[in-house]
């Protein structure tokens, strides 16, 4: 090693001699890199500059001219607009729904799958289906199967003597519909990371609670629970995150309707953006997406600092 | 021996009422998929009659109709050409700049990194708008272009490089510095020796890149109007009668024909696949 660096030195100087190594292995990283960096800052910084101007914009359609109006568009958003707060209260019932259920269900399906039995890899190959099929797809399945009188979940419930709620008409009933759909999608990603963590829990200290004569739930409560916590902390974010920005599933099942009722941030931003071509005040709502989003990232970061 | 043999019994009764339990949990899991194969046979007629699970009469003719009602083997075909595009983009240039970021040592090194890690907490709602004004100004609305570019370029090519890069830092570097001694050049470190030892990353960044170009919605939805250049997503979306209600019996046939065979490749892979998503889960 020691005599291999002045040997490796003397031949790039051969092929060029005002370069020295380190600045050779520099400008060689920044090749690597450029691609990345040079696309990163024209899709993503440059548009991320572009938005916060924009916001204070007012758009005229016809003449295609930006007015510079101040704070605007928020005040808009945040005062005079009723419709935006309905629809941030859409995406928190939606997130506040979503949420629970899916961390639920992801983390007792990962508990009946995180060890090995006959059939274990083909519950566990059915529940992460939905994660690869399109959230278009699944969508159109779903909103198939929840159609008003002839569909076939009420006339499942028919059978049984319930009569069904036309699901994807009455707005409440159609953000449930939503939200349970929208679980049964994505919870397949969640078990498999709980799934992973579960698995990387030692044995040893399960028999030794069983030894100690720990009942099941006591293991679970007192043991794995615990050991659980940073994974589920990175579920918790992740999975708030993602219900922010869910769109196709809703685009496809409920359009934002009926009434509104499913209309979330998400898709406020498209229809503001692209339906009405309300281009500064669409901006100001991705702005204030790109804040709330933050806000969660950064309140992970500190609670995963304060655990560590 | 009795109180073992019955011991036995209940550990198996357990199983079973476990297993059935889970069979029970999996019925909205797979019944969807059933369902949609099924009623993509049914005629228009039946696909609201009463619930069968087999079509009383098979009627092939709706994936026949399903390519006459739009140019559907173009837009499967642009599905699939654009995946295949940007699978590759992506894995060349994550895995070039992951590694610079894990083996190479330059000025600002960890300013990049940050800077680029940054990308990941932003959604793509957040700068779809100024991205839709540059791409008109670039005149490519209404092509492939921005379906390939924003998805290589955006959060999910900066989190494949973050993969590459967490995946390069726990190779062995011994191996790296022999091809150096050897007069390999960096490209060649990284092409020769690097990349074969990652096949388990490259593996997981192209089939989460390939999946994510497949299903993507939004960009399609604002960026493409003409009918032959639908992606499967958007053309599936689209199979309405005149007054824009859904002819279900060809959307269903349709969804199935964009469905069933990512599901046959999944389940012949899936052990990789699941894989994949639980490694860019934990480290992206």
């Amino acid at each position: 090693m020691a005599d291999a660096l002045p040997m490796r030195d003397t031949a790039h100087r051969k092929d060029a001699p005002w370069l020295t190594l380190k600045m050779r292995e520099a400008m060689e990283a920044w090749l690597f890199i450029s691609p990345t960096l040079a696309g990163f800052l024209i899709f993503f910084v440059g548009p991320l500059i572009a938005v916060v101007w924009y916001s204070l914009t007012e758009w005229n359609l016809l003449t295609q001219q930006a007015t510079f109006v101040g704070l605007d568009n928020y005040n808009d958003a945040l005062f005079r607009n009723p419709d935006f707060w309905h629809v941030i209260r859409n995406s928190v019932v939606f997130a506040s729904g979503l949420v629970p259920l899916n961390m639920a269900l992801a983390l007792a399906l990962a508990l009946a799958l995180s060890r090995p039995f006959r059939g274990v890899v083909i519950f566990r190959t059915v529940f992460f289906a939905p994660v690869v099929t399109s959230a278009v797809a699944w969508a159109i399945v779903w909103k198939f199967l929840l159609q008003g009188e002839a569909g076939f979940i009420n006339q499942i419930l028919a059978l049984i003597g319930i009569d069904g709620p036309n699901w994807l008409r009455e707005p409440n009933w159609a953000m449930v519909a939503v939200i349970v759909t929208r679980v049964i999608k994505m919870v397949g990603l969640n078990m498999i990371l709980y799934i992973a963590a579960l698995q990387a829990i030692p044995r040893d200290y399960e028999a030794a609670a069983r030894l100690e004569g720990a009942s099941g739930w006591q293991i679970f409560s007192w043991i794995i629970w615990p050991l659980l916590g940073p994974t589920t902390l990175v579920i918790m974010v992740i999975t708030t995150i993602g219900s922010f920005k869910v769109f196709d599933h809703i685009y496809q099942m409920t359009g934002g309707g009926p009434e509104n009722g499913t209309l979330v941030l998400a898709f406020y931003i498209y229809q503001q953006g692209f339906q009405f071509f309300d281009v500064g005040y669409a901006s100001a709502l991705a702005m204030i997406m790109f804040v709330v989003v933050m806000v969660l990232t950064l309140v992970q970061l500190a609670l995963r600092r304060r655990d560590t | 021996m009795t109180a073992s043999l019955t011991q036995r019994r209940v550990r198996i009764l357990n199983q079973i009422c476990w297993t059935l339990a889970l069979c029970v949990v999996a019925i909205p899991f797979v019944f969807p998929f059933l369902w949609m194969v099924s009623s993509g046979f049914k005629s228009a007629a039946e696909i609201f009659g009463s619930p069968s699970l087999v079509p009383r009469e098979w009627q092939w003719r709706n994936f026949v109709d399903v390519f006459n009602h739009q140019p559907f083997a173009r837009q499967y075909f642009n599905s699939l050409y654009i995946a295949v595009i940007v699978t590759g983009l992506t894995l060349v240039l994550s895995s070039l700049a992951g590694y610079a970021l894990a083996r190479m040592r330059f000025a600002g090194a960890a300013l990049v990194g940050l800077f680029l890690v940054s990308a990941l907490m932003v959604p793509e709602e957040v700068t779809i708008i100024p991205n839709f004004f540059m791409m008109r100004w670039a005149g490519l609305v209404d092509t492939h272009w921005p379906l390939i570019l924003l998805p290589t370029f955006g959060p999910h090519g900066i989190m494949a490089t973050f993969l590459m890069r967490q995946f390069f830092l726990a190779l062995p570097k011994e191996l790296e510095d022999a091809g150096k001694m050897d007069g390999l050049s960096r490209l060649g470190v990284w092409w020769s020796i690097a990349l074969p030892m990652s096949r388990p990353a490259l593996a997981a960044v192209a089939i989460i890149t390939f999946l994510n170009s497949w299903n993507l919605f939004l960009e399609p939805l604002i960026f493409v109007s003409s009918l032959e250049k639908f992606t499967l997503p958007l053309a599936l979306s689209n199979f309405t009668d005149p007054y824009g209600m859904p002819l279900w019996h060809l959307q269903l046939a349709a969804t199935s024909l964009a469905v069933v065979p990512i599901l046959v490749v999944y389940i012949i892979a899936q052990r990789q696949i699941i894989e994949s998503f639980a490694l860019s889960g934990v480290k992206g």
